[in-house]
């Protein structure tokens, strides 16, 4: 198994060591040639999304990562990253991706002093440390996107079929679970 | 509880990495350096290289062009405080600022005390020549650090030496016996647990960014070369020709930064690069405050 992990901008080189604790190798997509290189699943990491969305245009990615994702490959965006899958997001009209059916909200808990930590129930898996930094969360969910975890009645992880999404960071705490989860979406495809 | 915020704090400067952050002084050039893709902004009044111009006594900006900012653009905006002047860093933390400079771009407030930052809840970014500065910030609280360089100049020399001398002392400290590491936290004049970190990680506890002096898309890559995370782009910007044009050129050579073919492709035509001054022709030094 092989991941593409998107290193445009942000916290990508988490994602990398997570993926290596699990066994799981993986490479950097800077640019377009490096889409090339054969992957079974993709990582949004947490940034900016608006540097991440621009980069993905100006350096010639955006259609082919959006076809990829529209085709089934199994994805997974972190904070940001799921601002760029969002079909809707509410307090901005720059969209990217768009290819899941969630409504997020951008900054939704305010600047850094509303950045947080708590531990909260995902579905499946149970109690896991979440880190909020300026996080979105997700206002609602369409279609046959699924809820997986909420915290204080806001929805912060959610699922459609190929697509996983985290308004919190897995990335930067110890526990593996979230991204085990994502290679058995994987392995289960 | 102060733990949590200093990880948290830690956690933003890691969203930021692969980044360019970019001083602006009005919401428009806020909004121009967002949309060349800018991964946060430093709002202030004046940039270094007019504050280096103008001389006399270089203080916080006013808190309504900063709020200003915060309106105009939706990624970070963080903002300078003097060295040592923790009353400007609370009227800071205040107004939300989502990332708090102490800045030696600035006058210093106090030439003996830095701030100390772990009184707060708000992140804190530190410039530093060396590793012993580093370290001694971070001790104060600082969850970033940033090389000094020499601002407002469009000279990359003093940000490499600096870069470079940060990384030669972190791999010496890595490659020291454990028995070495306690004389090397004297000699350093930092905390021994800190020292210990870098002997095992071989990095800073905190990210680690490039600032002071950067001008081109080359001297972004050759930043991020050296070992930079990320790059503070003052000056160099809004000095130049064509500011649109540069800063998503900065942005594009930050993520590509080994990509010569692609590099050489953003450093055509992007106008006129800010005027420089030559380290020898500098007056001030703003790189020997705060040590």
């Amino acid at each position: 198994m092989q991941i593409g992990v998107l290193a445009l901008q942000g916290a990508f080189i988490e994602h990398e060591q997570m993926l290596s604790k699990l066994g799981v190798s993986s490479f950097e997509i800077r640019q377009k040639s490096d889409l090339d290189k054969p992957f079974d699943g993709l990582i949004i990491p947490g940034g900016e999304s608006t540097v991440q969305g621009k980069l993905m245009h100006e350096l010639e990615m955006f259609d082919s990562i959006k076809e990829v994702i529209d085709n089934g490959l199994p994805v997974f965006g972190t904070c940001a990253g799921l601002l760029l899958l969002a079909k809707e997001i509410e307090n901005d009209d720059r969209l990217h991706l768009a290819t899941m059916d969630i409504t997020a909200v951008r900054n939704a808990y305010g600047r850094q002093l509303g950045s947080f930590y708590t531990e909260g129930e995902f579905k499946g898996i149970g109690k896991i440390p979440m880190t909020f930094i300026r996080a979105p969360y997700i206002k609602s969910v369409h279609g046959d996107a699924e809820i997986l975890a909420e915290v204080d009645g806001k929805i912060v992880a959610a699922k459609q079929n190929n697509q996983l999404v985290t308004a919190f960071h897995p990335e930067l705490n110890e526990d593996l679970s979230i991204h085990k989860y994502f290679i058995d979406m994987i392995a289960n495809k | 509880m102060v733990n949590d915020r200093f990880e948290l704090n830690k956690n933003l400067a890691q969203m930021l990495k692969g980044g360019v952050i970019m001083d602006v002084t009005t919401p428009e050039q806020a909004k121009i350096a967002e949309a060349a893709g800018a991964c946060a902004v430093m709002a202030l009044e004046r940039i270094p290289a007019d504050i280096r111009a103008a001389g006399g006594v270089s203080r916080m900006s006013d808190p309504k062009m900063i709020k200003g900012i915060q309106e105009a653009v939706s990624i970070p905006v963080m903002a300078k405080c003097r060295i040592g002047h923790f009353a400007e860093a609370q009227i800071l933390q205040a107004i939300e600022i989502d990332y708090i400079d102490e800045s030696e771009v600035l006058s210093p407030a106090d030439d003996k005390y830095h701030i100390d930052k772990t009184a707060f809840d708000v992140p804190f970014v530190c410039g530093a020549k060396d590793l012993g500065e580093a370290l001694r910030r971070i001790n104060e609280g600082a969850s970033m650090i940033r090389t000094k360089g020499e601002p407002g100049t469009g000279d990359v020399v003093q940000a490499v030496r600096h870069m470079r001398m940060m990384q030669a002392e972190i791999r010496r400290i890595g490659s020291m016996s454990e028995d070495e590491l306690f004389d090397a936290a004297k000699e350093l004049q930092v905390p021994y647990d800190l020292v210990q970190y870098v002997h095992e990680n071989k990095k800073l506890p905190v990210v680690n960014f490039a600032a002071g002096g950067v001008a081109t898309p080359a001297d972004a890559a050759l930043m991020m070369q050296l070992g930079a995370e990320g790059v503070f782009v003052g000056s160099g910007i809004f000095k130049s020709g064509n500011p649109e044009k540069r800063a998503a050129a900065i942005v594009k050579a930050v993520t590509n930064f080994t990509d010569a073919k692609l590099l050489a492709e953003l450093s055509e035509d992007l106008g006129e690069a800010m005027v420089g001054i030559n380290e020898q022709e500098i007056e001030l030094l703003m790189a020997e405050r705060g040590k």
